[in-house]
């Protein structure tokens, strides 16, 4: 059951459990799985009540960007086409 | 770069703009394709995501999935369930497991209807459970029967570790943990699916870490790209396996770089380690024999092993599929759940002959769930 | 009266005990004259049509975040009539009670009753109490059965119109989830409320407006998924659904991504789903927004004949799949 997802470490108790929470709801994990030393407000993944490991944000902040540019050169692209099909148009009047 | 919040994680890797530019830009590079693609997602959980999110739909026409045995309860052949039931039934015996394996068929029942007979079958959301419940029951046998791939076997370490450590002595292990890469080979060795590229699983190689898959690339001549789960995860995989391909570069990467790294959980390895080796022998469902393929508890913790201990109430010969359930050519990658003639009609996960359409990883389960249009 | 502790099998054995605690209790709560009347049947006159619905009510655990089980046995049965346009009037009320049952927890779900039959204005006129031993009933089950004057006619899931359009009235499965919470074993807590609610004043403001709606129906067990289903199969349409459309809370979508289900197949207690003929969409959605529970409506689809029968779900970005009836059980004792 690879079933395993981000969540939000609250609180970390004395027994290397930890709260955590996934878009409001709240389960205790162990963290007994874990070297990194894991601070409240970090993401982990988490799987059959362990935490797995803890999510590189600086390579998820990396991906969403490179989204974020895929997008904006996509819309560059489409408005590019636009302009050009517009010059092409036979209909366009004399200025 | 702005503060990460959880709903990113989520929504950031789903967000239908990028999809559609995604797909759009998949398309692209495809055209360039010198022969079809044929991908093997190994995953159950890849199999799931592909077809809740219609992705096959986004595709071109030469680029097809070739689904893999990634799904722990689909490859344990119908007798190891029986093992389950046998368990289950001894006097004074509750059997724990997870949540997957209470209604997958064995030769004649399955735990969901033995639990309906009587027998204490409880299913746990994490292993750690277990403890409390032998504690609870000091006169009763407790058994737990572990399965999963990589992602799931650390954590059946570390309940044997917590068991060791406070000296219970009424809990034990039947173990059915089983490994990707061996899998992986059994299936190219066979010969006939026609794979050549795959996308590696996401949380495998949390665990073991991507370098399990770097003997892939040169042995196979099929680049691998190692996936995160969310839609926009797959997608970009699909993308670099298609940039290698036209470029004509054959290696191993990681799209899922926000959680796999080359090396992986050290700890989780050694743990698992510590108490488990690979045992020589595992019958996998459809495929048969994988040496090394499985993992076993080392032998000073015998006194843990319910396949030993209880080895007179376990069955040892192998028992085939109903002749009609063709979930073992499924597994090695050489059908399609739609290709079944029970699919959907004899075949269903209120009554599955085969543990591919019950399992939450199964191939035939993601079929059924997410109706193809 | 001093209330005893526990509810004792001699509160049903229809002697002194019996007398007390309906009249202290029930009476106290439910006041009105047909039943303050006490008679073996209550005499009932209404001017037209009329609904007759039933339901029984085991859900465990009985209180649970955003209210217990008094309160859903009585939204329930005034949601039925609701839906099919009917103005809920008159009540029953059957308490099956476990021998041992606290009396405060009792009186906090009757008490909860009564503040729920003020939402609609409609009465308990009529009821039973049955106390069994230990083990005969988990803790307390109730049954209500309720009539309505109908004063919409022709809702019906038989009727659906291609170019119809399908509304729901606010976000989905937050009454399973809720259930889901609070369920042992599970390990998992957070502040997801059930929506439990009486729908009535929803209805009155669509009925009041004069919108044309083809079906109505509170989407219960099953959820969503079922209700949408269902209308495909009766009526021999095809519903095709916006899937970014649908509304879902945060808390239910994590616990759905914990698990692995759906927030569609999830069931509801207060909310609906509305199929109107395209042109009074806009008028039923306005109407529904002025009442609080129905404020977030919103329209996730539209009927077509593309493939009669089934449910199509539509993603956000040009793929689709169908949307079949949730399978196997998801939840025991949801309701």
């Amino acid at each position: 059951m690879c079933l395993s997802i981000p969540s939000k470490v609250v609180e970390i108790d004395d027994n290397n459990m930890a709260t955590v929470d996934t878009m409001g709801i709240k389960r205790h994990v162990s963290l007994d799985l874990i070297t990194d030393e894991i601070k409240i407000g970090d993401y982990i993944l988490i799987h059959v009540g362990f935490a797995m490991n803890k999510i590189d944000e600086e390579e998820a902040l990396q991906s969403l960007e490179v989204y974020r540019e895929m997008l904006e050169a996509m819309e560059e692209e489409e408005r590019r086409q636009v302009i050009e099909s517009d010059d092409e148009c036979d209909n366009r009047t004399q200025v | 770069m702005s503060e990460l919040q959880l709903k990113d994680l989520y929504d950031g890797f789903r967000d239908p703009d990028v999809i559609k530019a995604l797909a759009k830009a998949i398309t692209d590079e495809a055209k360039n394709l010198k022969e079809p693609l044929n991908i093997m997602e190994v995953c159950g959980g890849h199999t799931h995501t592909i077809m809740k999110y219609g992705l096959k739909q986004l595709l071109p026409q030469n680029i097809d999935f070739i689904h893999g045995p990634g799904c722990p309860v689909c490859i344990m052949p119908k007798e190891r369930i029986d093992h389950a039931i046998a368990l289950a039934q001894m006097e004074d015996t509750i059997l724990l497991t997870l949540g997957d394996m209470i209604r997958v068929p064995g030769s004649k029942s399955s735990l969901a209807v033995e639990r309906a007979n009587g027998c204490d079958i409880r299913a746990l959301y994490s292993p750690l459970d277990a403890i409390k419940i032998a504690l609870e029951n000091p006169d009763k046998k407790v058994v737990f029967f572990a399965i999963g791939f990589e992602t799931t076997t650390p954590m059946t370490a570390a309940l044997l570790q917590q068991v060791e450590k406070q000296g219970i002595t009424n809990l034990y292990f039947h173990i059915n943990h089983v490994l990707v890469p061996p899998a992986v080979d059994a299936i190219m060795a066979g010969g006939q699916a026609k794979i050549n590229a795959f996308i590696g699983p996401a949380h495998v190689s949390v665990i073991s870490g991507a370098k399990i898959y770097q003997p892939l690339p040169e042995k196979y001549g099929a680049p691998v790209v190692v996936s995160g789960f969310e839609p926009i995860d797959v997608l970009q995989s699909i993308l670099m396996i298609l940039r290698q391909k036209n470029e004509a570069h054959c290696e191993m990467e990681i799209q899922y770089s926000r959680s796999v790294t080359l090396e992986g959980n050290v700890k989780a390895q050694e743990i698992i380690a510590k108490f488990m080796e690979p045992r020589e022998h595992f019958r996998w469902r459809g495929i048969g024999d994988i040496p090394y393929s499985a993992l076993v508890l080392r032998a000073q913790y015998a006194a843990y092993d319910a396949e030993k201990i209880f080895a007179d109430m376990l069955p040892t010969d192998p028992i085939d599929d109903h002749k009609l359930c063709i979930c073992g050519t499924i597994l090695k990658g050489l059908a399609k759940p739609n290709d079944c003639q029970v699919f959907g009609t004899a075949c269903t996960p209120n009554n599955p002959m085969g543990s591919c359409m019950v399992s939450s990883e199964g191939a035939c389960n993601a079929y059924y769930r997410y109706g193809e249009i | 009266m001093t209330s005893p502790k526990q509810i004792q099998l001699s509160h049903g054995g229809g002697g002194e005990e019996t007398n007390s605690l309906i009249h202290d209790l029930f009476y106290h709560y439910f006041s009105n004259e047909t039943l303050l009347a006490a008679e073996d049947a209550a005499v009932l006159e209404v001017k037209n049509k009329i609904a007759f619905t039933t339901d029984s009510f085991t859900v465990s655990p009985i209180f649970f975040k955003g209210g217990n089980i008094g309160k859903l046995a009585i939204a329930g049965t005034v949601n039925d009539l609701a839906m099919m346009g009917a103005k809920p009037l008159y009540l029953s009320a059957s308490f099956m009670i476990e021998e041992g049952f606290p009396f405060d927890d009792l009186e906090t779900i009757v008490k909860a009753m009564a503040e729920e039959l003020e939402h609609s204005g409609a009465k308990i006129v009529c009821g039973d109490t049955k106390v069994v031993p230990r083990g005969a009933v988990d803790k307390i089950f109730i049954n209500t059965s309720g009539i309505g004057e109908i004063e919409k006619e022709g809702i019906s899931a038989n009727t659906l119109q291609e170019g119809d359009v399908i509304i729901v009235s606010g976000d989905v499965g937050r009454h399973g989830a809720a259930i889901l919470m609070e369920r042992e074993g599970l390990g998992i807590s957070g502040d997801l409320k059930s929506d439990c609610a009486t729908l009535w004043p929803a209805v009155q403001a669509l009925i009041d407006a004069n919108v044309s709606i083809s079906a109505m129906r509170d989407a219960t067990r099953g959820g969503l998924s079922a209700v949408l289903n269902e209308w495909a199969e009766q009526s021999a349409v095809c519903l095709e659904i916006e899937e970014s459309n649908i509304p879902v809370d945060d808390a239910v979508q994590g616990l759905c991504e914990l698990f692995g289900f759906e927030a569609f197949d999830f069931a509801n207690e207060g909310t609906c789903i509305l199929a109107v003929t395209e042109k009074d969409a806009q008028m039923a959605l306005a109407a529904l927004h002025k009442v609080e529970v129905t404020k977030k409506a919103t329209i996730i689809g539209q009927v077509s004949r593309k493939k009669e029968g089934r449910v199509i779900l539509h993603s956000a970005y040009g793929s689709s799949r169908y949307l079949d009836l949730p399978k196997g059980e998801l939840l025991p004792r949801i309701c």
